[in-house]
């Protein structure tokens, strides 16, 4: 089991033919994902790995059955492709670009809530459900295995570090979600815990945050709520000075807004366990699962 | 990117915001000029950082000789930092009350917000949540007449001022799509001419960065120390700090659990460089150059491998230790893609490199102070 993508999620290549298209392509085809299609205008008929380039995302749903989309066009392009896919009835959406500008980005987010796609990002390394040999994203397909632990995070090599301890100590995951790290995205720590929640292979929760914003805040009211399985979290930031941006747009301490004492205090009082140091989070999902 | 109070001026006036009409000079001539159009006027220093008024940077001006001994007195002064080459010559008002108005980007809401108030010319962070109208944009819609005149009432405006108000903000609301604005900000938003005129007496506008390919026009203003330019120039994200020990990792998160995972040492982190995902050697070695250059005590580079490969990390570091030496102890943790041959190459070139985070960290502090703190 797992959550948003498995087996039969049916993926287009938005941009297959440049060259993180094609490297990813090939690195989403040997993790075993059903990759049914690329997009290229000025390109269809030709092949990448393999797999068909059609002229338009509808051409990709129609001949190809897609079903989800992971996108590598430039960020100027974005919205554009987005709106395509949209419109040929895609439900999953994964924007890997950073940059895109985010009044652009929030009339995605309008756009596709209105036609029921889920989308993932903008800025995120993607998502992956190793147990259903499904990927969608950048991240290295060998520091993951199948098993019982969802991670939801908001940046992707800090995400690798404990997915690959995770893995090394012998927990595997269900699904591993990239959030992204700009101030708008899809899929939020709230959209993740409840869909980790309700699945019933997902026995325990580790949130990746980092300071700046209210969202780990609000995933703390949720969790006391609603979320009865373990939850363990690190946070990255806290030797991070106030009104300093940390590369992320969104990681930046404005007023006494986001910052790590806040979101530690606010996890903890939901009975989350916060790991100090990024390699104890696996120590502590083990204990938890006891 | 902010603009200067000028532009921002510009950009609303362009959409029917009255902004007084003021007039941009670089010289005493030209505000002596200016201020003969205008009348008594306020000489405004064009600079980007917050109470330029305490600090000397706005005079009052009631004659077109004041106005060019003023100007004479602000251009060239050195305001917290910054050198003023432009001043604004602005007529002064006479303002019976002040409101505030603004729309920002609600990352939460995924939606433009409109915040107003009626306890206007102060910080908006100082004024109560009860006094503040907050109100979504729909952004697929715009700003349609009737969500600024629902804002205008509860603001307490009637009648025309309450019209004059629905221009300022369906004007603000256009300037902010049309400029990809991450902020637009009036305040005050005076009320004026014995209450029967609204005008913007202050405007801030800040251009999103992502978007600011799409807008050439805008002159670039750089914020930031010399070395933070330095390494934004060569394409990567860059904070300085003020502890000795540089650090390179790659991702933002990754470079943020590094410093704290250094402080957690004891170590004081000179600075957050997000060394990017898949950059080539060149940008890499460009951007150690950097860090090498500030003179830290020890330099520190983690590394989890996923687009980017350790072995051209390696390279990198091998290219800046032939071509200028490393001086300073150099500490470098590396795994994921191509980490064997990565940290072969730099066993070939005397260079130690380790495997675990932890481990590193605590060797980074132990080269840089000597002992572990």
């Amino acid at each position: 089991m797992a959550v948003i993508i498995n087996k039969d999620t049916r993926v287009v290549v938005q941009g297959i033919t440049g060259s993180q298209g094609q490297f990813h392509t090939g690195q989403m085809l040997a993790f075993g994902t059903q990759v049914v299609g690329g997009v290229n205008f000025d390109k269809a008929g030709q092949e990448v790995h393999g797999v068909p380039v059609y002229a338009t995302v509808h051409e990709a749903v129609e001949k190809g059955g897609a079903n989800a989309s992971i996108m590598f066009v430039p960020a100027p392009g974005v919205k554009d492709a987005a709106f395509e896919a949209i419109h040929a009835g895609i439900k999953v959406l994964v924007l890997i670009p950073e940059h895109v500008p985010t009044q652009e980005t929030m009339e995605i987010m309008a756009y596709a809530k209105q036609h029921g796609c889920r989308v993932i990002g903008p800025n995120t390394f993607g998502l992956i459900s190793p147990g259903e040999q499904a990927k969608m994203g950048i991240m290295p397909n060998h520091i993951y295995k199948p098993g019982p632990v969802g991670i939801v995070a908001r940046s992707g090599t800090l995400s690798y570090e404990i997915a690959y301890n995770l893995t090394n100590s012998g927990l595997g995951q269900t699904t591993v979600i990239g959030m992204g790290g700009d101030r708008v995205i899809g899929t939020n720590f709230v959209d993740a815990l409840e869909l980790f929640n309700a699945d019933p292979a997902t026995e325990a929760i580790v949130m990746v945050g980092e300071i700046g914003g209210i969202q780990e805040e609000l995933a703390a009211e949720y969790i006391k709520a609603n979320v009865k399985k373990p939850v363990v979290a690190y946070l990255a930031g806290k030797a991070a000075p106030a009104g300093k941006r940390m590369g992320h747009a969104g990681a930046i301490i404005e007023g006494n807004r986001g910052t790590y004492q806040s979101k530690v205090d606010a996890l903890t009082a939901a009975g989350v366990k916060v790991a100090a140091l990024p390699w104890e989070v696996s120590d502590l999902v083990r204990s938890s699962l006891k | 990117m902010k603009l200067y109070e000028y532009l921002a001026k510009q950009r609303l006036a362009e959409h029917g915001v009255p902004t007084g009409g003021g007039i941009v000079c670089t010289t005493p001539a030209e505000a002596e000029e200016a201020a003969r159009k205008i009348g008594p006027c306020a000489v405004k220093a064009q600079v980007l950082v917050g109470g330029r008024g305490k600090a000397g940077g706005i005079k009052l001006a009631n004659t077109p000789e004041e106005a060019k001994a003023r100007a004479s007195e602000i251009l060239g002064m050195n305001l917290k930092g910054y050198i003023v080459d432009k001043v604004l010559i602005d007529p002064q008002l006479t303002i019976e009350k002040e409101f505030y108005v603004s729309i920002t980007l609600d990352g939460m809401a995924k939606l433009p917000l409109i915040m107003a108030s009626a306890a206007g010319g102060v910080e908006i962070e100082s004024v109560p949540h009860d006094q503040i109208v907050f109100s979504h944009v729909n952004i697929a819609t715009g700003l349609l007449p009737f969500q600024a005149r629902e804002i205008a009432r509860k603001i307490g405006l009637k009648g025309d001022l309450a019209k004059q108000f629905v221009k300022v903000l369906t004007g603000m609301y256009a300037a902010f799509r049309k400029y990809d604005a991450e902020l637009v900000e009036i305040n005050p938003l005076a009320l004026t001419d014995g209450g029967t005129r609204l005008v913007a007496a202050d405007g801030r506008f800040n251009v999103e960065d992502d978007a600011l390919f799409r807008h050439p026009e805008f002159p670039v203003v750089e914020e930031g120390t010399e070395l933070e330019k330095k390494v934004k120039a060569i394409g990567l994200a860059f904070v300085q700090l003020d502890g000795d020990i540089a650090v390179m990792a790659n991702g933002a998160g990754m470079a943020m659990g590094t410093l704290d995972t250094l402080a957690h040492y004891g170590g004081r982190p000179a600075n957050f460089l997000d060394a990017g995902g898949g950059s080539g050697v060149e940008p890499t070695a460009q951007a150690f150059d950097a860090l090498l250059a500030t003179g830290p005590k020890a330099i520190f580079v983690n590394i989890f491998g996923g687009i980017t490969r350790c072995d051209l990390v390696a390279e990198a570091i091998i290219q800046v230790k032939k071509s200028k030496g490393i001086n300073v102890p150099l500490v470098v943790r590396m795994v994921g893609t191509n980490d064997v041959r990565g940290r072969e190459l730099l066993a070939e070139n005397g260079i130690a490199a380790f495997t675990e985070m932890g481990e590193a960290a605590r060797a980074a502090v132990k080269a840089a102070y000597g002992k572990e703190a």
